[in-house]
């Protein structure tokens, strides 16, 4: 009965890169090289701390040059999470000394902005998160709509980290800048995947991680357009223009630099064949009876999957398939230690008896055609197997229930 | 440390019990799809003795190994003694159970009671 334990090989196929992706041979190299001969401190006088800071802001150019943005608007922060922090407390900060004291956002954001709009909620403004729709994709026309003269700030994700929808990033920041409230841009999912322009998109703030694109984790960055005022998150020393005290982790920072140059360099020379791929998962898994793809189909990441199936429950789904080699997530509410399953899958309406069953494969171009078969095949087998059993499916099977999908 | 014991992955990956008693004496079953968790059991009692019990769980990796495991526990034995069956015992046979999956043996325990319930009432109604 039990499902065949172990892949043939015992290969790893990594299908959760939107969690993290490896460090990139060239990332790893820079950072050991930097650790190693610019071990000084950028804010010493002499040779050895100087050197170190000439790498320092040789990656804040070429991280600058790839957004199309200035050296001086990049401040490198520990990832994603305090970038988004800091771009929306700075905004809020600005709108409270002008009296306006609202944010538009969306249902589906990372916690990192989500947290921060409560605990800013608590302290008297008023945000409003934007539906989704079943699609995932917020509507420009709905923006315009919810900024009112009070609004300080328009904060959405450039591409949603779960199920992977690119949001029209373009035309929010034309109406943003319409109607002169900032724009803040949570990229860390689409940066080294998506071409971006700061310019052309009329982005104030933008936050990127960089261990999404191969650079070591505890890495990342904060556009922030010249002349915005920013609050600081941690104080002390006057590194990064005083934005953000704390030795700066050089060997890091020059890491990031070189893997988003490469996934950068890379993403003309990828996207079409990992959409292919992308492409073919989907349409293999929708053999399964009864499932059901998240976010729109065509307009989403080129690596992102992301599945419902009715009557299994997905942390049994992940652990079979670790079984069978294959990493993934999962938006069920058992993955995550809460009780509620993910907030972006009930965000585009589905309801918690399907939100459960989530599958989220982020593949890379690494991963060959018949890694691709082998995963639909594997889920195909994992899903059926656990249905064998699960009492919701008989009921839904046997027509006691209604298939919901 | 991984997440689960080894004892929960052998009763994840090869539960026992597994399938449905058609006549069965009892039947229970706990839980809600909208928590992601249901588990359902099924009895055969004969002489007051639990002589065969099957489960079906819609549920985590540590649902399915706890209900496993509370199936293995009882099957064989009286139901007098299949009623003193603790979430605690559950947990403790499978070498334990992280902290925020301790629900899941609480359910295997539930489940147990609702079908033995299930089973006193049915034998209640037959007395009458």
């Amino acid at each position: 009965m039990p499902v065949t334990k172990l892949k043939e090989t015992t290969a790893l196929i990594y299908a959760d890169n939107a969690a993290t992706t490896k460090i990139s041979e060239e990332a790893l190299n820079t950072y050991i090289k930097i650790s190693k001969e610019e071990f000084g401190n950028p804010s010493s006088l002499y040779t050895v701390g100087q050197t170190a800071k000439e790498v320092l802001e040789q990656a804040r150019e070429d991280v600058a040059e790839i957004i199309n943005a200035e050296p001086r608007e990049i401040i490198f922060t520990s990832g994603g999470s305090e970038a988004d922090n800091q771009a929306i407390i700075s905004a809020a900060k600005i709108g409270e000394k002008n009296g306006k004291k609202h944010i538009v956002s969306t249902a589906f954001e990372h916690h990192a902005v989500l947290h921060t709009l409560k605990k800013l909620e608590s302290e008297g403004f008023e945000v409003t998160l934007l539906d989704v729709h079943e699609n995932g994709i917020v509507s420009p026309e709905e923006v315009e709509k919810a900024i009112g003269n009070n609004t300080c700030l328009v904060t959405i994700m450039f591409a949603n980290n779960e199920i992977g929808t690119i949001q029209p990033i373009k035309q929010i920041g034309a109406i943003c800048r319409e109607h002169n409230v900032l724009f803040h841009t949570d990229a860390v999912q689409a940066i080294g995947h998506l071409p971006i322009d700061v310019k052309e998109y009329n982005i104030d703030m933008m936050s990127a991680s960089g261990h999404k694109f191969h650079g070591p984790k505890g890495t990342g960055f904060l556009y922030v357009k010249k002349g915005i005022k920013i609050a600081n998150l941690i104080e002390g020393g006057a590194q990064e223009k005083g934005k953000r005290a704390g030795t700066e982790n050089v060997p890091g920072i020059a890491a990031m630099a070189v893997a988003l140059k490469a996934a950068n360099g890379g993403i003309k020379e990828h996207t079409d064949s990992l959409k292919a791929k992308r492409d073919r998962l989907i349409e293999g898994l929708y053999e399964i009876p009864h499932s059901i793809l998240n976010g729109d189909a065509e307009r989403r990441l080129p690596g992102n999957v992301n599945f419902c199936f009715e009557g299994i429950e997905g942390e049994s789904l992940l652990l079979l398939l670790d079984d069978k080699g294959v990493a993934a997530s999962s938006g069920s509410a058992c993955t995550s230690g809460s009780l509620d399953p993910s907030h972006v899958l009930l965000a585009i309406g589905r309801v918690h008896d399907v939100a459960h069953g989530s599958l989220r494969l982020s593949i890379e171009d690494d991963i060959t055609d018949e890694d691709v078969e082998y995963i639909i095949r594997s889920v195909k087998e994992v899903v059926e197997y656990l249905r064998g059993f699960s009492p919701v499916w008989r009921d839904l099977a046997s027509g006691k229930k209604q298939f919901i999908l | 440390m991984a997440l689960y014991s080894e004892k929960v992955m052998d009763h994840f990956r090869n539960p026992r019990n597994v399938g449905v008693i058609e006549d069965a004496d009892g039947v229970g079953e706990v839980g809600n799809a909208k928590c992601g968790d249901i588990m359902k059991m099924y009895l055969k009692i004969d002489d007051d003795i639990i002589t065969d019990v099957k489960f079906e769980t819609f549920g985590c990796g540590s649902a399915i190994a706890s209900s496993s495991m509370a199936t293995e526990l009882i099957k064989g034995k009286p139901v007098d003694e299949a009623l003193q069956l603790t979430n605690k015992a559950v947990a403790e046979a499978l070498d334990g159970l992280p902290d925020y999956k301790m629900h899941c043996s609480v359910l295997a325990e539930e489940a147990i009671k609702n079908a033995l319930d299930d089973y006193h009432s049915k034998q209640a109604s037959k007395k009458e």
